[in-house]
């Protein structure tokens, strides 16, 4: 199986006035070709820094990143500023969590979408817009012609989520990186643009890198799973076998605590007690000791190293859930 | 597009035979009309004669999308803006006619728990401050009576005094700001709880904390709650009885058990299958509901929901469905109810 895009190694960290945030933490990750990979994990465990390092987003003067990534076979980390910007749009492609921020408020949604395909395909003016047009009846935007002409405040939240789509897909991307798409949406647009992501990776052969916090989205949606914690790679499987074998207990604990609609009204729901370790402090054990239920002295010590099963399932545990205590 | 008049036609609700109109009633709503007319002769019908009431003791829970009327409703509760019509009765006095002042304290018995935890909280104000306030302004106590309220406070929503009181908002995470929050609507005593979204903007792993000390709150102090979310899964857990609204109206009743194994209404089966399932095993081959409610400026006659579901008839376009008990305590405005 090949890889569409290598992440091997990557360390991201800022530079910051409490000392040095330890961002990610030596994160090995394959995309394969056609595949969706999900990324999970809570806020501030890394997963959105991952994905803007993977794609050469993160320039500033603050940040320390070392490691290396391949994308389409070429290396990404050894190239200049401007040749990593040539593979956005037909290479790589992203749609961020906010679609009330992410467009330009002030230009009109054609002229937006036809952005790219006017930098980047070289289009006349004419043709990127009736292109437009297709690429909205594509993500099932009604009466696209008229769409066209509006400014992104004349839409509602799914319908600007759509527009973001559609900009993403222009240029035929051959990996799209989906931040959050639908964390905030409402469940039944979530429902339709999941849907709608699903049916496109089909239709254009595209893989996808979707970030979420959430263990449901990935289920339905996803052919592999990577669970993210204090800038870790904790766990790694193809999605049936994560969650029909979790090892890794925090991936259990977050499994969990998510509220579903067929536990008894009134049960307490299960918790993490506790919250992220601090980034500029990892401290020498697993990161997620403090907070493991199943957390003994070994633990809290040494940190443990990712270990595989014969199937290819990884995880960072010194216990994992299975195995005897 | 046909815009309809604002001095025209009287929006009707859906019925009240959902109404319990026991003494153990907190709060009666009855016929509650809120209308925002925008431009010349525009009106957004918000909430159109919505009636429910809350008992002593309950956590009721409306649940709908995004413009479904939802915080409209929780607002106009507590006049914010007053409603258009309707009268919302608290504790028996009649909110609606109440003089301004005699509202001012009438307020402090019903509290409010905003979505988004950080910029509910003034970023200016320590969190000391900040929970003093309601206390200052009503004079309850001398300073060191107030210190000792506002350490209770903190230690009951799980957060400790000595490290937080002197820090402000924007030091926290939103699950902490969320804790504030509610230690600061805590602060009154008061009888009845709204929280609108008050989980929505936080991680999964957060969302089960609040959850939970909302629940313990409730219990230890006595609380009648009102829980507003557009996600029935959060809902289950906290609520007894469930309202599910949809552009302005009520859709359907009843208690949580039964709403999600028997739902009666289309929307609410609708909404039930959009709720993502964490198991790649058990993925639903449902039906989702396509495009996005319509415009409440404009809503269509009869069934609001008609041109969306799947089961519409002609009789749905002429006659507005009343609610009917169509199972004990399960109450649905439909004309072709799920059986």
């Amino acid at each position: 199986m090949s890889s569409l895009l290598s992440v091997k190694g990557m360390n991201i960290n800022f530079d910051t006035s409490r000392g040095l945030l330890e961002a990610v933490r030596n994160v090995d990750l394959e995309i394969p070709a056609g595949m969706s990979v999900g990324v999970v994990g809570e806020s501030g465990s890394g997963k959105t820094v991952m994905c803007r390092a993977a794609m050469g987003l993160l320039q500033g003067s603050n940040v320390k990143r070392s490691g290396k990534v391949v994308f389409d076979g070429r290396e990404l980390t050894a190239m200049s500023k401007s040749e990593v910007r040539e593979q956005f749009g037909s290479g790589m492609a992203m749609i961020f969590q906010d679609p009330m921020t992410a467009l330009n408020p002030v230009r009109r949604i054609g002229s937006q979408v036809s952005e790219g395909l006017r930098v980047r395909l070289g289009m006349s003016k004419k043709d990127a817009l009736a292109r437009s047009k297709e690429l909205l009846e594509l993500v099932r935007i009604p009466n696209a012609a008229a769409v066209l002409k509006l400014f992104p405040f004349q839409l509602s939240g799914g319908m600007r989520q759509r527009v973001m789509i559609a900009i993403a897909i222009s240029c035929s991307p051959k990996l799209l990186f989906a931040d959050e798409p639908t964390t905030a949406l409402d469940v039944t647009v979530q429902a339709q643009i999941l849907q709608l992501l699903r049916e496109l990776r089909e239709d254009l052969k595209m893989s996808m890198v979707l970030v979420t916090h959430d263990l449901g989205v990935v289920a339905g949606n996803t052919d592999y799973v990577a669970v993210m914690y204090a800038g870790e790679v904790v766990e790694f499987a193809e999605t049936k076998k994560l969650f029909a074998d979790m090892r890794m207990p925090y991936t259990e604990a977050l499994l969990e605590s998510i509220p579903t609609i067929d536990q008894k009204s009134g049960a307490r729901l299960a918790v993490i007690a506790g919250r992220l370790p601090d980034p500029t402090d990892r401290g020498a054990g697993c990161s997620f000791a403090p907070r493991c239920k199943y957390a003994q002295d070994k633990c809290r010590n040494e940190h443990p190293e990712l270990k595989q099963d014969p199937d290819g399932h990884l995880y960072r545990c010194w216990f994992p859930i299975g195995e005897a205590k | 597009m046909l815009v309809s008049d604002w001095r025209g036609e009287v929006m009707a609700g859906s019925g009240t035979a959902h109404m319990r109109n026991t003494v153990d009633a907190v709060l009666t709503v009855r016929d509650l009309t809120v209308e925002f007319r925008t431009g010349r002769d525009k009106v957004v019908r918000a909430v159109s004669g919505l009636s429910f009431d809350v008992i002593k003791g309950e956590t009721l829970a409306i649940v709908g999308e995004s413009g479904c009327g939802k915080t409209t409703l929780a607002r106009a509760v507590l006049q914010l803006p007053p409603p258009n019509s309707g009268e919302v009765v608290f504790d028996g006095t009649d909110l609606t006619t109440l003089p301004k002042e005699n509202l001012r304290s009438a307020r402090t018995s019903m509290q409010m728990i905003f979505q988004d935890p950080i910029s509910s909280l003034d970023p200016r104000m320590t969190v000391q401050q900040l929970i003093d306030e309601p206390l200052e302004i009503w004079g309850r106590g001398d300073r060191a009576e107030r210190a000792e309220r506002i350490n209770n406070l903190l230690n009951n929503v799980g957060l400790d005094p000595e490290l937080v009181l002197n820090r402000r908002s924007y030091e926290f995470s939103g699950g902490q700001c969320q804790r504030i929050s509610i230690a600061r609507a805590l602060a009154l005593d008061p009888r009845m709880l709204i929280c609108d979204e008050p989980v929505s903007a936080l991680d999964v792993s957060i969302q089960a904390q609040i959850l939970n000390l909302l629940q313990d709150m409730k219990d230890r102090f006595g609380l009648t709650m009102i829980f507003i979310s557009h996600d029935l899964a959060v809902v289950k857990a906290v609520s007894n009885r469930v309202i599910v609204m949809y552009l302005g109206k009520i859709c359907e009743v009843a208690p949580p058990e039964t709403l999600y194994a028997k739902p009666a209404h289309h929307y609410t089966k609708a909404l039930l299958d959009s709720v993502p399932v964490a198991d790649p095993t058990r993925q639903r081959k449902a039906t989702l509901l396509q495009g996005e409610p319509p415009s409440p400026m404009n809503p269509p006659t009869g069934c609001r929901f008609r041109t969306r579901c799947n089961a519409a008839s002609a009789m749905c376009a002429e006659q507005e469905p009343q609610l009917r008990e169509v199972a004990p305590g399960q109450f649905v405005a439909c004309h072709h109810p799920i059986s």
